[in-house]
């Protein structure tokens, strides 16, 4: 089970270089025989250099995925967020019955009676509604579904 | 689990859960995955990019730690808007340069009226908070009730996972 490190890096813990590698990274990686070669060339550094700080980045949490984003719905699955109210004494038991599921791409903890919410992400167009009524079974709590029904904007990007 | 999309045969299945968790961080990686796979590296490189061109593979990049670069005020804000100007609303919300993840998602009358979903981020909660004015000056008479969610704890972060059992 991933439950990444919620620390802020200190903020000396990146360089410049560092800075220009997530910034450049999160808009696309080459497909090609020696992609952190092509990467690197546009960066101005070297394919270990760029390797050996990615592995670094990574350590160093600055870095929660690298490699193919998936769409599950053109897979012939889906995606839903869905939000559970759960009792604050028995958050860890119903966290780690939730996040046993595979299914479970991320899962956060929110400030609202609503606290727990969480998208599923399925291969298969019934795996919503199978997780959602397993995860009910199995806390006794009600699993509300969010689909989407209109995108408004695709992609996430911070400034490094 | 049965009947895959027609369009994901077994071989682009193997690469999606030989890639899920991340490419290796080698000279070569998909050299590494076709290995790992008994294929070639031209056809590893070759579906992948078909899986790209069908949209199935939406992107191959980076995914930073917005909290561990600062960003540590993260607000899901919901606002409940006029069903007949939300496509318009929305369009314009999501263009804004500090709103990621702007949806339209169905109410669950009574408890939650809101229709639109939109992250906001900041260094801090007034800073979300600034950004959530600007929200709700656009959306003006349109919304007719809002709130903010705020993340407290990352509890699990992996993306998409294809079951094993397959």
């Amino acid at each position: 089970m991933s439950r990444p490190m919620r620390n802020v890096l200190p903020g000396d813990a990146l360089d410049a270089t560092d800075r220009a590698i997530l910034n450049a990274l999160q808009d696309g990686f080459p497909l090609t025989p020696a992609p952190f070669d092509e990467a690197g060339a546009q960066l101005g550094i070297d394919a270990d250099d760029l390797i050996h700080r990615l592995i670094r980045l990574r350590e160093l949490g600055a870095i929660t995925r690298f490699g193919p984003f998936f769409d599950a719905a053109a897979m012939g699955g889906a995606f839903c967020l869905c939000a559970m109210a759960v009792p604050a004494d028995r958050f860890d038991e119903v966290l780690t019955k939730v996040n046993a599921h595979p299914e479970v791409a991320h899962n956060y903890e929110r400030t609202h009676k609503l606290n727990m919410w969480f998208v599923l992400a399925t291969d298969d167009p019934d795996g919503i509604e199978r997780t959602a009524r397993a995860i009910e079974d199995e806390t006794g709590l009600k699993v509300m579904l969010f689909p989407k029904l209109e995108e408004y904007f695709i992609g996430f990007r911070v400034q490094a | 689990m049965t009947a895959p999309d027609p369009g994901l045969d077994p071989v682009d299945r193997s690469i999606v859960r030989a890639t899920q968790a991340g490419l290796p961080l080698t000279r070569a990686p998909y050299a590494a995955i076709a290995q790992q796979l008994e294929r070639s590296e031209d056809e590893v490189i070759a579906r992948m990019q078909a899986m790209l061109d069908r949209g199935i593979i939406r992107r191959i990049a980076i995914a930073p730690n917005h909290y561990a670069l600062g960003m540590t005020a993260n607000g899901m804000s919901v606002w409940d808007v006029d069903d007949g100007r939300i496509s318009e609303l929305g369009a314009q919300i999501g263009a804004l340069p500090f709103v990621t993840h702007c949806y339209q998602r169905p109410r669950a009358l009574p408890d939650w009226p809101y229709n639109l979903f939109a992250m906001l981020h900041g260094s801090d909660r007034t800073q979300v908070e600034e950004k959530r004015r600007q929200v709700e000056a656009l959306l003006g008479d349109a919304c007719h009730g809002q709130d903010i969610l705020y993340s407290t704890r990352i509890l699990k972060k992996t993306g998409l996972r294809l079951r094993d059992a397959d």
